[in-house]
């Protein structure tokens, strides 16, 4: 017998996390925006992203509308219990994903723009890490129906978790940015990188202490016998990837940085995984619980498996065509 | 520190999430609440609030609140995927005809529409975002109930339409350099099948809450049973025919009114000329196309949801040769319709071939089963007037043109023009009469509305609901004020003042050399 929900879990993991890496990146050069102030630079910034950056949005789509169809019960949990900082996000994912064009087809208020790009960049990441806050420590629920109250959302770990993604996010932006650009802009984000990646390993120390802390069971999972020695690589991974990002930025390798900070992205998410495993409105609806069933999971699985391959083939193909650093003259400005 | 995790669980514990969240199980949930408020909880301050929301809760009702959440976020939204749906095969007609005439003007005209294209498309992705999560904040045990069926519908409109869509946008917009004319068009073209295909999902899964098929009902439940009888439910394939005609129209009298615009500064721009010529041929073909469409969706109404077309038509009373009712006032207290202008037996004739055929009233129905008739009497007029000015619209400017004065005839000018927002209004009015005449149902005869709300008391929804007019305003407004500019810009080349000293608006499709270059410019 197939684990429907168990493969479905796996598929909305992989579409969470390539949403969190790739709007992260976009995100991220928003977050960055307020300490890289010339003209030219955000312009350049801006061209650097504006092939993709809705492609890399609609994993967010994916991973939404792929938990209600597979897992409608988290679905309609989940967005109900964070109902205040989903809305801020969507609002604020709105502001700056039209400041792409409105910045450039109003040059009196591209300052304007600018900050809404910002802001909402901002804000979008806070309420993104407010909500995988409020995930982890768990949501109240009783029969099919949430039973939390609307603020339960927020709580020193979850305002934590907000700022801990920011930072994140900025240095998977500084990472593209190196990969992405030349001269005074590159130096600029190498500058930025260094105590970025500080600030995310002193997070990521401590969302996780706090986490084990907080929670017992998680605890038990982590540092019980044998576990302790199956899972130890983890943070050993994390702890060497860190020391190898550090290395490459301090060595000015132009796309090690990024790389890295996309692996460490990849580990933390795998971490939080086998915290979590296998609850999806933790910590009382399993994926088993939460699933649709077998005829509908069955039929999206069906051409899931043909067009997740086919999609990630032509995402794949439309970076290759905008490869490199980006061209003078291409994207929005110029010519 | 949590509000909830102040009080004791014990019985009034609950009150502050009743406060804010409905129980769907609690039977007298204000009388719960004013003993809660009585009891004071140890928390007086609190117990006055309750009191006040208890107050707001009844001025405004929560499942209206959500409804109109639903309805403003996706009214906004479905304005946008409307133009790009007709402006993404526009554009890949534009260049197929540029690739093969080599005809300037097809090359001005697709530059000058991608750019709206790109700006109307960003709008569209942001403010589909927000609906892809409507389903869960505000309609959280419709989503629970429904996912099994709908959600597979969705997942595959993302799967195969979004990712489409959006990775070949980037090569349509800024990739041209880089891939060479043919891949670009082959771009194009497959965004604009993306926005057909997300079309057909979304308008099949709408159609299955208008007529479901293919499921059964278990605890509740909607379970899957037969996916080709779920996907091509009853009323999609007319629903799906009608909304891709009406964004092909909304966009051909769209591009027809900016042309008209262009062609009163400048009779002989050629790319004025040609968009107009090409827009009024739309009109011609589609708009009496759209109302043999529009009557077979009729039809298919009648037969499956037969208390919407009474409340269109205004019929309280089953007869048979119901007239058809021109214009009147659907009074829903006196359940008749006032002042009514009537064609006798047109209204049965036109309904079931007859002209002695019976037409079931709204009296048919219990009162609280009957959808709101003054709406959809008024919405569904608003749709037929502006469909038939359009046929009025493609067959004058026929006329016009068998007389060779198309592009010269100054009233004819300014109608297309006063006509260029028409499409839209009418696919607003026609969303209200199909949307508002589903009530009171989520999924038609099956679940209520007010049984699929989320438990979010009014005061978040009605929160909430105000960023969203805010925002939504705000934004939209600055980004249609912006579409609106670049309209009025003059297509081609010629037109822009070569080596402009201010930064303009740069081109992004191919490069010109005649495009100031705005990349190091001050700001």
């Amino acid at each position: 017998m197939i684990d429907l929900p168990l493969i479905w879990a796996a598929l909305i993991a992989i579409a969470v996390l390539m949403y969190v890496v790739l709007d992260g990146f976009d995100l991220g050069l928003g977050i960055l925006f307020p300490w890289i102030r010339k003209p030219a630079h955000r312009n350049t910034m801006i061209d650097s992203i504006a092939p993709v950056w809705d492609g890399n949005e609609t994993w967010l789509v994916l991973g939404g509308g792929g938990l209600f169809a597979v897992f409608p019960l988290a679905y309609s949990l989940l967005m109900t219990a964070f109902y205040a900082p989903l809305i801020a996000m969507l609002l604020a994912l709105i502001f700056r994903g039209v400041a792409f064009e409105f910045r450039l087809r109003d040059p009196k208020h591209t300052p304007f723009w600018d900050a809404a790009f910002a802001g909402g960049s901002m804000l979008a990441t806070f309420a993104q890490g407010l909500v995988l806050g409020a995930f982890i420590q768990g949501i109240d629920v009783s029969g099919r129906s949430y039973a939390g109250g609307w603020y339960d959302w927020l709580t020193p770990f979850s305002l934590f978790t907000g700022v801990a993604l920011l930072a994140g996010y900025a240095l998977l932006g500084a990472g593209w940015l190196i990969m992405k650009t030349e001269g005074a802009l590159q130096d600029r984000a190498y500058a930025l990188a260094r105590p970025l990646l500080i600030a995310v390993l002193v997070a990521i120390g401590i969302v996780s202490f706090w986490t084990a802390l907080a929670h017992e069971a998680i605890a038990d999972r982590w540092f019980a016998w044998p576990s302790i020695a199956i899972l130890a690589p983890v943070p050993l991974l994390v702890v060497a990837i860190a020391w190898s990002l550090d290395r490459a930025l301090r060595r000015r390798r132009d796309r090690m940085p990024f790389l890295m900070a996309l692996a460490m992205f990849a580990l933390s998410y795998l971490g939080l995984g086998i915290s979590l495993f296998p609850q999806i409105v933790p910590p009382s609806v399993t994926i088993w619980q939460a699933a649709s069933p077998p005829e509908s999971l069955g039929f999206l699985l069906a051409g899931t498996l043909v067009l997740l391959p086919l999609i990630l083939f032509y995402t794949g193909y439309v970076y290759w065509v905008f490869r490199g650093k980006v061209r003078e003259g291409e994207g929005y400005h110029g010519h | 520190m949590n509000i909830v995790q102040l009080i004791k669980p014990d019985e009034n514990a609950r009150f502050p999430a009743e406060f804010f969240f409905r129980r769907p199980a609690a039977p007298d949930r204000r009388g719960a609440l004013r003993r809660a408020a009585a009891a004071g909880c140890g928390c007086p301050r609190r117990a006055e609030g309750i009191i006040v929301v208890s107050m707001a809760t009844e001025l405004f009702d929560a499942t209206l609140l959500a409804r109109l959440q639903f309805a403003f976020t996706v009214a906004f939204h479905i304005l946008f995927p409307a133009f790009t749906i007709g402006l993404a095969s526009y554009l890949a007609v534009l260049e197929f005809l540029w690739l093969r005439t080599r005809r300037r003007a097809y090359l001005d005209l697709f530059r000058f529409w991608v750019r709206i294209f790109a700006l109307a498309f960003g709008m569209g992705v942001v403010s589909g975002v927000v609906m892809s999560y409507q389903f869960g904040t505000n309609w959280g045990p419709f989503a629970d109930a429904t996912g099994p069926v709908l959600g597979p519908l969705l997942g595959y409109e993302v799967l195969t339409a979004f990712f489409l869509e959006a990775g070949f946008l980037g090569i349509m917009l800024f990739g041209m350099k880089r891939v060479g004319e043919r891949l670009h068009f082959l771009a194009t073209c497959i965004v604009a099948i993306g926005t057909l295909i997300s079309a057909f999902w979304i308008l099949s899964a709408n159609s299955w809450m208008q007529t479901p098929a293919g499921h059964t009902l278990v605890d509740g439940r909607y379970l899957p049973d037969d996916w080709l009888a779920i996907v091509f439910n009853p009323s999609f394939p007319f629903r799906f025919a009608h909304m891709v005609l009406a964004a092909y129209l909304a966009t051909a009298f769209a591009v027809g009114a900016v042309g008209a615009f262009h062609l009163r500064r400048d009779r002989a721009s050629a790319p004025a000329r040609t968009m107009f010529s090409m827009a009024m041929w739309m009109a011609l073909l589609v708009a009496p196309l759209q109302l043999v469409v529009g009557d077979l969706h009729g039809l298919n109404t009648f037969e499956y949801q037969p208390a919407k077309i009474a409340a269109m038509e205004g019929h309280w009373e089953t007869q048979a040769g119901a007239p058809l009712i021109l214009f009147g006032w659907p009074d829903t207290e006196a359940e008749k319709t006032r002042y009514a202008i009537e064609i006798p037996k047109l209204g049965s004739f036109i309904l079931t071939r007859d002209l002695d055929g019976t037409v079931p009233g709204l009296k048919d129905w219990p009162a609280d089963e009957r959808p709101n008739a003054t709406w959809l009497f008024w919405s569904f007029r608003l749709m037929v007037g502006l469909g038939l000015l359009m046929i009025a619209t493609g067959l004058v400017g026929l006329a016009l043109r068998r007389g060779g004065r198309l592009y010269e005839s100054p009233w004819f000018l300014r109608g297309a023009m006063a006509m260029g927002p028409s499409g839209f209004l009418a696919i607003l009015a026609g969303w209200v009469t199909t949307e508002v005449g589903r009530q009171p149902w989520l999924v038609y005869g099956l679940m209520r509305t007010e049984d699929g709300r989320s438990p979010i008391a009014a005061p978040a929804v009605g929160a909430s609901l105000s960023a969203f007019v805010v925002v939504y305003i705000a934004v939209f407004g600055f980004g249609i004020w912006y579409m609106l500019r670049m309209m009025a810009k003059q297509p081609g080349p010629d037109a822009e003042p070569p080596a402009s000293p201010a930064p303009t608006v740069s081109a992004r499709v191919p490069a010109g050399p005649d495009e100031a270059a705005r990349d190091g410019a001050p700001a």
